[in-house]
């Protein structure tokens, strides 16, 4: 009786907390078919937000620029911090504990202070200017790549470095042995490393706003700078919609991930 | 002379990024902090060392105001992300082996959807229920209510990660030795989940001290913190200013490292969800 107790509560508890994780979220994928621009009050059923959503000239593009902008922040940091992280790995200690050391520094570090210290290293040397996009795709990377590092290195930890000497010795040169034999054996800490780039590039809002060009908004700029200056009704409505298919994705994205490594797993 | 590869080398083109995007930046905030401009009828005419930044930061009113809400909403933050995620983390991991991971991926969805639109949609439900910028007091509890949401996975991940590597034999062996299930779980697997209660709150408290959206949209414009004073600094081009509290924030991070002895370089990764794909 007692131990069906505890475990109830447990059950009650997971679920307290999973409400209030989801609430917001829910409610507004619930309001966002219903015709009505303010939330607790009811009407018909509606697609008129999805409508207004989609022929908005000012938020369809933001999503595209913000997604096509996280796409390229996220292969970029990719590159740099596979290699990077191949690299560290087979430093000397001394080389290796630095980088490493310097690599925590935005991970660990205040958002805010990444992107004020970046605004200010543009503002300061003068040529660097941000209409160029070059400050806000590097200070994305500056917050991406370390995360893709910390994705790498544990799969190069686990590989057998026997692999890639065996390849050197069977007459590949060290380019293909790496591209034939490491690359292959670390591609799945390379591939979370590349959707950990697109979610925190997607989801960022600090250097994103420190080092944008002045006309360039991302969704999140966007909609703080909305909320900030009192948005329309109707525009507000939109980002319900929006939310809602933002939320649909990944919950699809989840599921079928989850379901292609139960069958990988099955089949192992 | 040929060019000899390594594998070594492949860390140069990090290893020069680091040092444009993550050391030169830091010691321009440095050196900011420290000058003042040398102004001649409106124009910039020069710099001068100066020690202006650092006094003002300790003798401004707003700026102390500011300081003491960050320390105060980041501490409430971080125990009460802690208190949640504890016990989620824990009843995660001990449950059944295969369910747990699904059950773990419903706590961290939430946090893929874009961070701002999460922020929206909690301001939404707070002023339907109406106690968005119903008082002072609702627009603290807001705030702290929207950092405990925004970070609440961050906290989750780390403690989820470490309470899934404990042996369990070692908490069968203490009650096996005598001790009740409370003693053993507050002598054997608290002590042992130490590195992800420390890294969890290396990944909440900093970034709720400054998350000055989540304060600017939920606390109704009324809850001024640090990241809202770099904000302001930041609008108004002040660099020297706003690098001073940068480096503030910079010396805290650092200072908070070295005293929990370094960082779980795993659990970074991880408590933004990086091992789940």
């Amino acid at each position: 009786m007692v131990k069906k107790l505890a475990s109830i509560s447990k059950y009650l508890f997971l679920c307290l907390v999973l409400l209030f994780v989801y609430a917001p979220i829910l409610i507004l994928v619930v309001y966002s078919f219903v015709d009505t621009n303010t939330i607790g009050k009811w009407g018909e059923f509606t697609w008129e937000h999805y409508i207004y959503l989609f022929e908005s000239e000012k938020i369809m593009p933001i999503v595209w620029q913000t997604a096509l902008m996280a796409l390229i922040v996220a292969v970029l940091s990719t590159i740099l911090g596979t290699l990077g992280a191949i690299g560290i790995f087979y430093s000397k200690r001394k080389t290796s504990a630095l980088l490493s050391g310097v690599s925590q520094i935005p991970v660990i570090n205040a958002e805010i202070v990444t992107a004020l210290s970046i605004a200010v290293m543009v503002s300061a040397i003068g040529f660097l200017s941000k209409e160029t996009y070059l400050p806000l795709i590097c200070g994305l990377m500056t917050l991406c790549t370390p995360f893709v590092v910390l994705s790498v290195i544990p799969k190069l930890k686990q590989m057998d470095n026997n692999l890639y000497e065996a390849a050197l010795d069977l007459g590949a040169t060290p380019t293909q042995a790496l591209f034939k034999v490491v690359i292959p054996q670390i591609l799945p800490g390379i591939f979370s490393g590349f959707l950990l780039s697109v979610t925190l590039s997607l989801d960022d809002y600090v250097i994103t706003a420190y080092t944008k060009p002045s006309s360039f908004d991302t969704i999140s700029t966007y909609l703080y700078s909305l909320n900030k200056g009192g948005a329309t009704a109707r525009i507000k409505a939109a980002f319900w919609a929006l939310t809602a298919i933002i939320f649909l994705i990944i919950v699809i994205v989840v599921i079928v991930a989850n379901i292609r490594a139960i069958k990988a797993k099955q089949e192992s | 002379m040929k060019f000899h590869f390594s594998r070594k080398q492949l860390c140069i083109p990090y290893a020069v990024f680091l040092v444009c995007f993550v050391l030169i930046p830091m010691f321009i905030i440095v050196f900011y902090a420290f000058t003042a401009p040398v102004m001649e009828n409106g124009v910039q005419v020069g710099i001068t060392f100066s020690f202006d930044n650092l006094v003002d930061l300790f003798t401004n009113p707003t700026k102390l105001l500011n300081m003491g809400r960050s320390i105060l909403i980041g501490l409430l933050t971080t125990v009460i992300c802690l208190l949640i995620a504890y016990p989620v983390a824990y009843i995660l991991a001990r449950s059944g082996i295969r369910r747990n991971a699904v059950l773990l991926l419903l706590f961290i969805v939430p946090m893929w959807v874009n961070f701002v639109l999460r922020v929206n949609a909690l301001k939404e439900l707070l002023s339907w229920i109406g106690i968005l910028g119903a008082s002072d007091f609702w627009n603290y509890f807001n705030t702290v209510l929207g950092m405990v949401y925004d970070f609440l996975p961050f906290m989750i991940l780390p403690l989820y990660t470490t309470l899934l590597k404990i042996d369990n034999s070692y908490v069968e062996a203490a009650k096996d030795l005598g001790a009740s299930a409370p003693v053993a779980f507050w002598k054997v697997t608290l002590p042992l989940s130490y590195p992800g209660i420390v890294s969890g709150i290396t990944m909440v408290f900093l970034p709720s001290m400054t998350n000055y959206v989540v304060s600017t949209l939920l606390g109704n414009g009324k809850v001024g913190i640090i990241g809202s004073l770099i904000e302001q600094s930041f609008l108004n081009s002040q660099w020297n200013a706003g690098s001073m509290m940068a480096l503030l924030l910079l010396v805290v991070m650092f200072v908070s490292t070295w005293l929990t002895g370094g960082f779980q370089n795993e659990d970074a990764a991880s408590s933004r969800g990086g091992n789940l794909w």
